[in-house]
């Protein structure tokens, strides 16, 4: 009797053995390292493997730095992601390199994606195809020190809403020591965090420019009116002294320090800022121009499938992808990381809306723009380049956007 | 006794017609293939890791290849891209300023300090692992430190030190004519420790007997220096100016830390080269690209390296 149940029970636990491998499937999903994301992605695949019990999702993280090279290389060697995480502004070259499939039709259908998230998702779209879609998207707003403005005479509940306003708050709360060196910024001007966005899509929209045409195939800053947007960027570190680039190293170190009243940055810096405890801060609309008119850029980290995903796994990772573009996923991804939701419905809710801090993000997504970048680092770089050779060397403003949409172009131009 | 006649006549007869491998090749022959033997494995560990990649190297530099595409064959257009670049000629002359300041500057400096420390008796070894501590220090770490140190006022030390002074602030890192020079001061102190100990080690190996000697025949200190110190110092030197230019030359990890924010610096004027092998490589993906400027930089360490072994050669 005993031998027969220990027999039982042997082939019973064979079957397990022999059967959970058939039905139980595991998927590698892979973003880069930043602590926030990271715990908000273990949540998510918690949820998800509690609803999908035959899926297991393997979260693999990379320093920022190697994440591309890291994915490259494993799509070389034949064992890439099923899921990756990729900067919208990656698409092309990922596309181009075969590292993506587009996103299955019967699971995503196109019109419920441009009707239900924000239009900035056109940006994951080639040759008619969606290559991924984000859970998230980021914008950018004016943040302010309210302890400063209290301080130098100013409103804290009535923040600058144009730009003329801006510089007068910004010159008010600028402090030098007697040998002249700056103690404290009006508001840190740092090109190489995200005030090369504000120009681009920003400054030279409001000074009557357009910063490309075509597709972002063509740079057509390098006008009079990109060229007065560039001395009023450069003006106000030379003429009106409000901000010092390099101060304190960072523009978020020094506003995290509380030496200075004003920052240009993305709702990605919310969880590092509401670690502030020395000063109450708060967030505004990027200010207008004379005309009232507002611009933004908003950018995102959409999620894709790998290429050579197939049969059993593609399933799995395109449930995976429809739960972390759901409205729960959403949800989960403000409240951890604070970006806001992908999905207007998520997105725009009373609540969202007139949050202090979320709705001027909210606001600005409504009139952002996403630039395509192919190379954004280099991109970049010339911006950085273009306000160094002004501020630094003394080139003229026309000069020096000369130079760089010249080089900019160069740049586009080699990665068709 | 068959079997004993069998073996007589095998051994015999397996002379002409070649017998094991012991009998058949002269013991010269025996020990080359000893010899081989036992370099095959780092011949191989040679030919794979060091050698195949280098080559490969020549041959990437001739294609058009992002990673993601199989490489194209484009000829020399890499090159010819490349020195028509403004960039890479900034990066060049850079790259050489490094070396031509840094090289000499160190020396000077590492053989002024061994030469005294090696007359320093009171917490000599103390003193010592002072000035090599640097060197065991991760060279990341030390390039954020000195990139705090070099900051404006409220958080630099230098810029602290200098307006208690009353003096001027300075930009440092965020000068176009600065920032070399001040990611120079933290490369040269960073690699003074080693440049140190290999001269103190000359120091010691000169036998004590000539410097008695020469104090005998009354020299002085300035022509003891001259006539015996450095010139038995010269195989020491040799090695260290070969190998301080190629630190130079080679320089990456100062600059990257110290300039995260707008990697070479204000306008390029800290780039090395081979930091714009790594933005090409690792940033635009443009691999052949990459490959070129590394070959670039390796003809330019060979040729310095072998002028240097020329000029410093022993002539006796």
């Amino acid at each position: 009797m005993r031998k027969a149940l220990l027999l039982a029970g042997l082939m019973s636990g064979i079957s397990m053995v022999s059967v959970n491998p058939a039905n139980a499937v595991e998927i590698e999903y892979w973003q880069y390292i930043y602590e926030t994301r990271v715990n908000a992605m273990d949540q998510l695949i918690e949820n998800f493997e509690a609803a999908n019990p035959d899926i297991t999702v393997k979260q693999v993280t990379f320093p920022y730095a190697d994440y591309q090279t890291r994915i490259v290389a494993a799509n070389m060697a034949g064992k890439g992601p099923d899921v990756m995480q990729l900067f919208y502004g990656w698409l092309d070259k990922f596309v181009a390199g075969g590292l993506l499939q587009p996103l299955p039709q019967d699971a995503f259908p196109h019109d419920e994606i441009e009707s239900a998230f924000f239009t900035i998702v056109t940006a994951m779209k080639r040759d008619g195809e969606y290559y991924g879609l984000p859970t998230a998207v980021r914008s950018l707003a004016l943040f302010y020190n309210k302890k400063l403005f209290e301080e130098n005479g100013l409103d804290p509940e009535n923040p600058p809403q144009t730009l003329d306003e801006l510089v007068a708050a910004g010159k008010a709360i600028a402090k030098f020591d007697d040998a002249g060196n700056m103690v404290t910024e009006g508001m840190t001007l740092d090109m190489a965090g995200q005030d090369h966005q504000w120009w681009r899509e920003v400054l030279v929209r409001q000074f009557g420019g357009v910063p490309y045409e075509d597709d972002y195939r063509k740079v057509t800053y390098d006008s009079p009116e990109g060229t007065e947007a560039l001395e009023f960027y450069t003006g106000l570190q030379m003429d009106e002294k409000i901000g010092q680039s390099g101060f304190m190293d960072e523009g978020q170190a020094a506003f995290r320090a509380g030496k200075a009243g004003m920052t240009i940055d993305g709702t990605f810096r919310l969880g590092s800022f509401s670690q502030i405890e020395d000063f109450d801060w708060a967030v505004t609309e990027l200010p207008a121009n004379a005309d009232g008119m507002r611009s933004n850029y908003s950018s995102y980290f959409a999620n894709g499938i790998g290429a050579k995903v197939k049969g059993e796994e593609l399933e799995a990772a395109e449930k995976f992808l429809t739960y972390l573009t759901s409205p729960e996923a959403m949800g989960i991804w403000l409240d951890v990381v604070g970006e806001l939701p992908a999905r207007r419905a998520v997105a725009l809710t009373d609540e969202n809306t007139s949050n202090p801090i979320y709705g001027p993000f909210l606001k600005g997504l409504d009139y952002a723009h996403t630039t395509l970048f192919v190379d954004e680092a280099a991109q970049r770089q010339v911006a950085i380049d273009m306000v160094n050779r002004v501020i630094l060397n003394g080139q003229s403003p026309a000069d020096s956007i000369k130079e760089a949409a010249e080089e900019e172009q160069a740049i586009i131009d080699d990665a068709m | 006794m068959s079997s004993q006649a069998e073996n007589t006549k095998g051994a015999a007869a397996g002379r002409p017609e070649g017998g094991g491998f012991a009998d058949r090749f002269s013991m010269h022959t025996k020990r080359l293939v000893w010899v081989w033997t036992f370099l095959a494995l780092p011949v191989l560990f040679y030919s794979v890791i060091r050698f195949y990649p280098t080559l490969d190297a020549f041959r990437l530099s001739l294609t058009d290849w992002n990673l993601m595409r199989p490489p194209k064959f484009i000829g020399f257009e890499n090159y010819a891209k490349l020195f028509a670049d403004p960039d890479f000629w900034q990066v060049f002359k850079n790259t050489f300023a490094y070396l031509i300041f840094g090289t000499p500057i160190s020396l000077v400096l590492s053989f002024t300090i061994a030469f005294f420390l090696d007359r320093v008796r009171f917490g000599h070894g103390f003193i010592r692992a002072l000035y090599f501590m640097p060197f065991l220090t991760t060279a990341a770490a030390m390039a954020w430190v000195w990139r705090w140190f070099y900051q404006p006022a409220p958080i630099g030390v230098i810029n602290d030190v200098l307006s208690a002074l009353g003096l001027p602030q300075q930009p440092f890192l965020r000068s176009t004519t600065q920032a070399l020079p001040s990611i120079m001061v933290t490369a040269i102190w960073a690699g003074l420790g080693f440049q140190i100990i290999i001269f103190m080690a000359g120091l010691r190996a000169i036998p004590t007997t000539f410097y008695e000697a020469a104090r005998i025949d009354g020299l002085g200190e300035w022509a003891i220096l001259r006539r015996i110190t450095l010139p038995l110092l010269k195989p020491t030197t040799v090695f260290l100016v070969v190998l301080s230019s190629i630190g130079f030359l080679r320089i990456f990890d100062q600059v990257y830390n110290m300039t995260t924010n707008d990697p070479g610096g204000p306008l390029g004027t800290t780039k090395p080269l081979v930091l714009m092998i790594y933005q090409s490589a690792f940033s635009s993906y443009q691999m052949g690209y990459a490959a070129a400027q590394t070959v670039v930089l390796f003809l330019i360490l060979l040729v310095i390296s072998l002028l240097q072994l020329w000029i410093l050669r022993d002539k006796s």
